[in-house]
This record gives C-alpha cells, structure tokens and sequence, in this order.
C-alpha cells in the first residue's frame, strides 16, 4: 500500500501550524502570561442557546474553557493563556470542525480595548511583513485596525437597524450573509459594542448600557475571535444563565446544569477581560487556504 | 424528514413537488448566533442552479427517487445509454447530467440511475474505478518529497493531480465521490 497521500501533502501546512502554535506560545510567555490547562470535561457549560455542548456522560465537553480561565483570574491569576482543544455539536463546515482548537487569554485590570491592541500586537509577532495575501488580494495589518461598532455595520449595509433585525429574528442571518463578507478585506475590523441582547458573558458599557463590551474580530469576511470586558456580577450573569437555559429548553435541547462554582467565585472576579481565538482559521488564514479540513491532520470524516 | 443536522453535498430533497439535490453545502454560524446553513440547490428535472439558506429547526421531504441497477451500454448522438438487465429497460442521460461522472463510465459498468416518474436524472457510480494514465510529464528523479503532486490525463480525457511517481501508462484508481486520485494499481 502506499502511504495516505492526502495526509503527506498537508504536510506544509502542518508544519506552519506547529510554527504559528509555538510563536503565539513565545508571544504570551514574553508577555508574563502563564499557560494554564483546565478540563475538558466538565459537569456543564455556561449555557448558550445556540451552541450545543458534545455528552460525555454523565458530563459534557467544554465548548470552551471560559469558565475554569476565570475561576483563575477570581483566584488572582491575573494573565494567564491556554491552547486546547473545544468541542461543539454539529457543528461541520468549510470553517467549521465540530473538535477544533481554542486560544484563550484573560487579563486583570483591562477592557475590551486592550485587547484589540493585544491583537494587533499578536498579529505582528506572528507575521513581522504586516500584510498577507489572501486569494490574491493583499491585507494590511499595521495597527491600528478598523474598529467597526454593529450598529454602524448594520447602517453600512442592511435596511435594518441591529433593533429591528432583532425583533425580526433576522440580526444572525444579516450578520453572516450580508456583513460578515465585507469586514477586514483591506485591514483587519473589529466588530463592536453589540446589542445587549448579545452580550452573553460580557460587561454592558457603562454610560449606553444598550450595547455591551463585546467584539469580533474578522480579517478578510473570516471570523477569528470573540471577546468580552468581563462581567463581573453574579446576580446578573444567573439571571443570563437562566434566560439562555430557558430558551434551550423552550427549543427541546437538554438542560444543562448552572456552573454553581463559577457563579459563587464570580464575586472576587477582578475588572478584566478575555479573548477566544480559533487557532484553525488563524492558520487557514496564515497559509492562504479556504478550508479548514487544509490545516488539521484528520477531519471527523477521515476518521 | 429531513432536519437541517442532514443536510450536505448530494443529499436530495423535495422542493415544490420536484426533486433537488445538494450541490454545495456550508455550515456557518455568526459568533455565538444562530447556524445557518447555507445551499446551492440544483433542480434535478430542469438543471437550474439557486441559493438557499436555511435555520435550524427547518425540516425537509426527501426527493421521490428510484434508485434502479443498471449497466452502461454505449453513447450515441443522444446521450449515454444505459440498460435494466432484468426487464432490457432503457435509459438515456444526457452529458450535463453527468457531469464529470462522464469520464469514469467504463463499458458494461454496473451503476445506479436514479428516476424520477421514469425518466433518469441521475447517476451513481462505483466509487472506484481504474482508468489508465495516457499523458504524464516524466518523473524528476530526485523529486521524492511526499505530497507533491503533479497534473495527468486519463485515457477518457479527465485531468487531476497525481504524486510525482505516476507515470504514463500507468494504471489509477480514482475516487468517483470526489474525483480525486486513491492509489497506483498493480497489474
């Protein structure tokens, strides 16, 4: 037999996704983040409506380590960083593998804009010529980048205000189709202050409590990362748990138990804030590829 | 019935009483929002191409098809003709309903067509079939780093990426679902 030779042909990209691993690894130790590790299994995820954890019962997989990297920064880790891999169901496409691989950090004493500059700072690390070619057309990432609040985006090129495309059940689909294509084709844009409803686990900006710290991160129509000013209110995070369990169980999902332990630390969570990147498509965009299946080893389907 | 969790490349539906099957599937998801999935249909009667995006929660009817065996005959000025062995039915195709599946239709192979009210609209191959390398450029000694690849042409006339080591004359298997190259055949 010979050998596998779809396998021996991603070789390049394996090998620049073991380089860009290491150097976002070098990039945060150089920055006094310590690299911690949390579980993967977990009793239960922060609920969300639209994102389905994988049973591993009588547990689940974590969509994401969120919870155990803020129980750290509650204990006082003030920087801290993890790679890992995530699992979500059912969730397969050209830029989506149901198991994929997380970046995650946090830090104390900042907010959502901290973070983009960390971002910028990051990117620049990873690709010292600032600029990369992505189907032939060129993005520049010297900082700073287009910050780009919903509300605007939502002017630039919908009929609806991110209100009204609430109300209508239509601010994911206007998102996705109509938005998401035109951001960072140039430059990088980071998507900010979305509509309170979307806030999930973040802060509301004090002074428009309408909108909450929140931002995405898209470089050429791609989305690469979500990140939160943290917040830090326990009373008002459950009542977010339960409006979102409320709403998977009015969709007939299986209720998931509230992280009890991460909403009682919530309490001595410092002012901070976080960041989840998609190490996937960090690389997919890096090496210039259009799917997702290019830049892992195997896909669930090769399995 | 369908549910969005079915949906993919090739899976054929029911849409307004006619058959359409799944020619380009993508998941997408905004953020922490709602998945989409996004279609392009083709209608197997008619061949028109449309976009569909669909939400989860949406269901669908499975197309009304016969899948039936039958054996490849030979072309003629009106298509590809293929034959029931047990009745001597048969059923013509035409080259846009093939597609590329054209080029690895061998004489007498054993395939599926697919009727809708008796009249073929599609097709399903073995899904590997050996077809011989009738253009090469000669392999460069020296050029063992596995995963490169090079381009061929098949005695039917189909071109794909191959590794270096191919060789004209050589016999291929290809994986008819995706057209791709699988491995040399020993003869």
């Amino acid at each position: 037999m010979e050998p596998n030779w779809a396998l021996a042909r991603k070789r390049r990209n394996l090998e620049e996704r073991a380089r860009i691993m290491q150097s976002i690894r070098a990039f945060f130790i150089d920055r006094n983040y310590l690299e911690v590790e949390t579980p993967h299994r977990l009793p239960g995820n922060a609920p969300e409506q639209h994102i389905d954890p994988v049973p591993s019962p009588p547990w689940f997989l974590h969509t994401s380590p969120e919870l155990g990297m803020k129980r750290l920064l509650a204990a006082g880790y003030e920087r801290i960083f993890q790679i890992c891999r995530c699992w979500r169901q059912g969730e397969r496409g050209r830029r989506h593998l149901p198991e994929y691989t997380m970046l995650e950090w946090y830090r104390a004493g900042c907010d959502y804009r901290s973070l983009m500059e960390e971002c910028e700072d990051l990117f620049c690390a990873l690709v010292p010529g600032r600029s990369l070619t992505l189907e032939g057309r060129a993005v520049d990432l010297s900082p700073p980048w287009e910050r780009l609040t919903v509300a605007e985006a939502f002017s630039r090129h919908s009929d609806l205000t991110p209100q009204q495309a609430l109300a209508a059940g239509r601010f994911d689909e206007i998102i996705a189709l109509q938005i998401e294509p035109w951001l960072g084709r140039r430059r990088p844009t980071f998507l900010t202050e979305y509509p309170s409803a979307c806030a999930a686990l973040a802060r509301l900006k004090p002074g428009n409590t309408e909108v909450a710290e929140r931002f995405e991160l898209y470089v050429a129509g791609v989305e690469l990362a979500n990140a939160f000013s943290e917040l830090t209110d326990p009373a008002e995070q459950r009542r977010r748990f339960e409006k979102d369990e409320g709403a998977r169980r009015a969709a007939g999902k299986p209720s998931v138990p509230l992280p009890e332990k991460f909403l009682a630390e919530l309490e001595t969570l410092p002012a901070a804030a976080g960041i989840a990147l998609g190490i996937d498509r960090l690389v997919m965009l890096l090496c210039d590829l259009q799917t997702i299946d290019e830049v892992v080893a195997f896909t669930p389907e090769d399995l | 019935m369908y549910s969005c969790a079915d949906l993919k490349k090739g899976l054929k539906l029911m849409i307004d009483g006619e058959p359409h099957v799944i020619a380009a599937f993508d998941f997408t998801k905004p953020g922490k929002g709602q998945a989409l999935y996004k279609c392009k249909l083709r209608n197997m009667i008619t061949g028109s191409l449309f976009d569909r995006t669909y939400r989860s929660g949406e269901s669908f009817e499975p197309a009304a098809l016969e899948d039936r065996e039958m054996q490849y005959l030979y072309q003629d000025e009106s298509g590809y003709v293929f034959m029931d062995n047990k009745n001597y039915e048969q059923v013509t195709l035409d080259e846009a309903t093939l597609g590329d599946d054209k080029f690895f239709l061998r004489d007498n192979m054993d395939v599926k067509i697919l009727l809708f009210n008796g009249r073929g609209i599609g097709i399903t191959l073995p899904n590997f079939v050996n077809l011989r390398v009738t253009e090469a450029d000669p392999w460069v000694k020296g050029d063992t780093a596995a995963g490169n690849n090079k381009p061929v042409t098949t005695e039917s006339g189909y071109t794909l990426a191959v590794p270096p080591f191919v060789e004209a004359g050589d016999l291929i298997q290809i994986d008819t679902r995706t057209g791709d190259y699988v491995t040399r055949v020993k003869e």
